[in-house]
């Protein structure tokens, strides 16, 4: 607890901003339902009402309160990519310390699938699998999360099979220990600050590659409110010189750096360890 | 070159203190040290790791590591105040006027460029001569150095020689530009014996021929005695004792000189060996093993008795390390068989019994990676007791608290640490205690102290021997240290190139006649005496003449 303590202290301010910023967010996806003053599909006003006091940032092209839609923007955006990438992060991290630990041919089977799919541009991929499977919430989480854990594989296979060459897994191995042992005792521990690293800013990816998709339509669907698609519905905005469809954009660009600051942090962290 | 100028030393350090950052904050690592050295003078630094060696003879070139600083005192190198001295000046002089020789010359070369561009790179950057004329001199110095086929070894690349052949690279390309001041900073440390006489004389003699100053670094005593003109020893940053060789080796003052002197004389104080018995602990018999293709061991043999010390000896690839991974299981033999108490073992340690493997513990040479950093002290420890014999709760804690007393560590302040807050030697006590906790009887020590100090290494080795006559324990002993085999081995086995050259008794071993391969081992182990490196190198000069042999001692060394 104390170190956890000092670790804060000793923190630089852009991790700081990044955990203040992160925590913000998260309390007001939480909370949603009690900060936000009228329901996400309720249609309160106007088209395109410009800002006021009933409505802080106006309405959008349907008449529903654009604050409104922000607060529960962060609920389903950042829900659904915390519920992927975290889906990615078992998946890939255990399947890629598995192949790193027993190499052979699991690591072959497991390595080649790997690259089969990684050889596929992501983003068309996912368009299709989710044009085959439709676009539920469920199978949006499962694609983007299979796409993606591939990424923590890779990376969870090269930590392992790094650590597992040093002399205390080589202990353990001698000792006869299982395989349980081995992963989640000799090595997870010590790959534990990259994966987590790499868990913030897979976290990122899965947030722009959802925007992405909703703002082309196969994303979070209509009516739940998502930062994307917000973008997309209120783009003609723009041409009049009214700021509000940049607000989600500028949403998601701020948890974006919001993480990649705490990564950053964690990352620096961790080396520092090894000096 | 600069004029010499008689009346003036060289280098001259006043009150030389530099601090560095650590985990606890700033620490001096070196106080307040005052060091003269003349033209031509080879001064050497002896002291144990942490004893500010490196830094200083970094601080004599004017450089400080990261995270150190200068906080008092002057430098002057001919005149000229390092210390006050602006980058550009500094840039000036490094490369010229003073070179510096690392350890690992692996890591000190480009592997992307070819050893001669990279010798006379500085020399022609500097403007010192042309590079045709810096070409030239580099490939008289590698002759110098007695690099095979001089005219042409400079046009391969690093990875294309021998460690050795590198290291005397390195201390050539150190020479081309003429420097006035030379570092060497444990320039032999990381070679075998019989590599490393070969350079050592190689050094001397080209030092002695440019007339050029230099600062020789070792924690090796006897190597440093045969290289300074004068030594100082070094330990927490202070200077301890400074004297002429011959009178520091004849008679030491200080009582931490002669702890280092005493380290190597421990050695003599040879214990009784227990009798071998009718059936050996470990037989291994015929073993051939390979790595893929590449044969590694051919038709090793070696036995071990209860209550005995076996150390096998040989040089770096010689494969004795991979007998060790043999014997564990961890390289299943291609032929041959691994038996314990007279009861075949399988080849692989996945297909052993756990009892089969609880009997043969094995301690690795780099306890740094030897411990999982992020379980305590405690835990590795205590896995054995668990895993092999059940232990739990109180019966654990007990057994714990008397392992950590076993090998001199206060449970109390040590065993909630992790690895990364104890030093080398106490890790090394850790893998110790960790290898006891099964109760073995055979315990594989690989290099198990090369990567101590020679006082911790002399600690862990009494230690061993204490466990070995209260507890029966066996030992298979891997070493390159003759020095080592000598106080603890009750038989040894000589290793080169995957065979085994001879075996026998210490006794035995250590008296002639001896093979030649072996007698080429133990005349390479550098003795604290000044003059043995001129008589060794003559000694078998004179026998390369009689035989006409020309170079067996060189094929030995530059393999």
């Amino acid at each position: 607890m104390t170190n956890l303590a000092t670790a804060f202290r000793a923190a630089p301010p852009t991790a700081w901003f990044g955990l203040v910023v992160t925590t913000l967010i998260f309390f007001v996806a939480l909370l949603a339902p009690v900060i936000a003053p009228y329901g996400q599909t309720q249609i309160v006003g106007p088209e395109f009402a410009p800002w006021s006091n009933s409505h802080l940032l106006g309405t959008d092209n349907l008449g529903r309160d654009m604050a409104t839609r922000m607060i529960y923007g962060a609920r389903n955006t950042v829900g659904v990519a915390l519920a992927t990438t975290l889906l990615a992060f078992l998946l890939g991290g255990s399947a890629g310390l598995l192949a790193g630990t027993v190499r052979g041919w699991a690591d072959q089977l497991l390595g080649r699938f790997v690259d089969i799919i990684m050889a596929i541009p992501s983003l068309i991929f996912a368009l299709l699998l989710l044009a085959i499977f439709g676009t539920s919430i469920a199978s949006l989480i499962l694609i983007i999360a299979g796409l993606e854990s591939t990424r923590f594989f890779r990376l969870a296979r090269a930590l392992a099979l790094g650590i597992s060459a040093l002399d205390y897994v080589e202990a353990a191995r001698l000792r006869g220990e299982g395989l349980g042992w081995l992963i989640y005792r000799e090595i997870l521990p010590n790959a534990a600050a990259p994966l987590i690293a790499e868990f913030g800013l897979r976290l990122c990816f899965a947030f722009l590659f959802i925007a992405t998709l909703s703002f082309l339509g196969l994303g979070i669907q209509p009516p739940t409110a998502d930062w994307g698609s917000m973008v997309r519905d209120n783009a003609v905005l723009i041409t009049y010189g009214d700021i509000t469809p940049l607000l989600p954009a500028a949403a998601i660009a701020l948890l974006t750096v919001a993480v990649n600051f705490i990564v950053d942090w964690l990352l620096q962290r961790s080396s520092g360890l090894k000096d | 070159m600069a004029k010499p100028d008689a009346t003036a030393a060289l280098l001259s350090i006043r009150h030389l203190t530099i601090e560095g950052r650590s985990d606890s904050g700033l620490v001096e690592i070196v106080r307040d040290i005052d060091l003269d050295l003349a033209r031509g003078e080879v001064l050497g630094l002896i002291g144990e790791s942490g004893a500010g060696k490196s830094t200083l003879g970094l601080a004599a070139m004017g450089f400080t590591r990261d995270g150190c600083r200068v906080t008092g005192g002057s430098i002057v190198f001919d005149g000229k105040n390092l210390t006050a001295a602006n980058e550009d000046h500094r840039r000036r002089l490094l490369g010229s006027r003073i070179a510096y020789v690392a350890q690992s010359a692996a890591a000190a070369f480009n592997p992307a460029h070819r050893l001669i561009d990279q010798s006379v790179e500085a020399a022609v950057q500097h403007g010192i001569c042309a590079r045709l004329e810096a070409v030239q001199q580099a490939i008289a110095l590698y002759r110098r150095m007695q690099l095979p086929h001089p005219e042409e070894i400079g046009f391969r690349y690093p990875h294309q020689v021998s460690g050795g052949q590198l290291q005397r690279a390195m201390s050539a390309m150190a020479m081309v530009a003429k420097p006035d001041l030379i570092i060497f900073d444990e320039p032999t440390t990381a070679l075998d014996v019989t590599t490393q006489i070969e350079v050592l004389a190689a050094i001397r003699h080209a030092v002695k021929a440019i007339g050029t100053a230099a600062i020789y670094i070792s924690h090796d005593l006897a190597l440093v005695a045969q290289m300074a003109d004068r030594i100082m020893v070094l330990r927490n940053g202070r200077l301890v004792e400074e004297a002429d060789t011959r009178t520091m080796i004849a008679s030491p003052r200080e009582a931490y000189t002669k702890s280092l002197w005493a380290v190597r004389s421990f050695r003599a104080t040879l214990k009784a060996a227990v009798p071998a018995g009718e059936t050996p602990l470990l037989r291994v018999k015929d073993v051939t093993a390979a790595y893929g293709a590449v044969p590694v061991l051919h038709e090793v043999s070696l036995d071990v008795h209860k209550g005995r010390t076996v150390a096998v000896v040989g040089e770096s690839g010689s494969g004795k390390s991979t007998l060790a991974r043999t014997i564990t299981g961890l390289l299943p033999p291609n032929t041959g068989s691994i038996s314990i108490a007279g009861r075949k073992l399988p080849a692989s340690f996945r297909d052993r019994a756990k009892d089969d493997l609880r009997r043969v513990q094995m301690i690795v040479q780099m306890p740094d990676t030897a411990l999982n950093p992020r379980q305590r002290v405690r835990d590795a420890v205590g896995r054995p007791l668990e895993f092999y014999l059940g232990l739990k709760g109180d019966a654990k804690e007990r057994r714990l608290r008397q392992l950590f007393s076993e090998i001199e560590l206060d449970p109390d302040r040590y065993a909630d640490r992790y690895p990364g807050e104890l030093s080398g030697g106490q890790k090394q006590r850790v893998c110790i205690a960790r290898a006891l906790a099964a109760e073995p009887e055979l315990i594989i020590c690989d290099e198990i102290t090369s990567a101590l100090d020679q006082l911790v290494a002399e600690e862990i080795l009494k230690l061993l021997d204490r466990l070995q006559r209260e507890r029966e324990l066996s030992y298979l002993f891997i070493t390159h240290d003759l020095a080592t085999v000598r106080a603890i081995a009750d038989d040894l086995v000589v290793m080169k190139d995957g065979r085994v050259v001879e075996a026998g008794s210490r006794e035995t071993m250590f008296s002639p006649p001896h093979h030649p391969y072996t007698d080429l081992l133990l005349s390479s182990v550098p003795e604290m005496d000044p003059d043995w490196l001129d008589r060794t190198i003559n000694r078998r000069r004179r026998a390369a003449i009689l035989t006409g042999a020309a170079g067996t001692a060189a094929d030995g060394a530059g393999r």
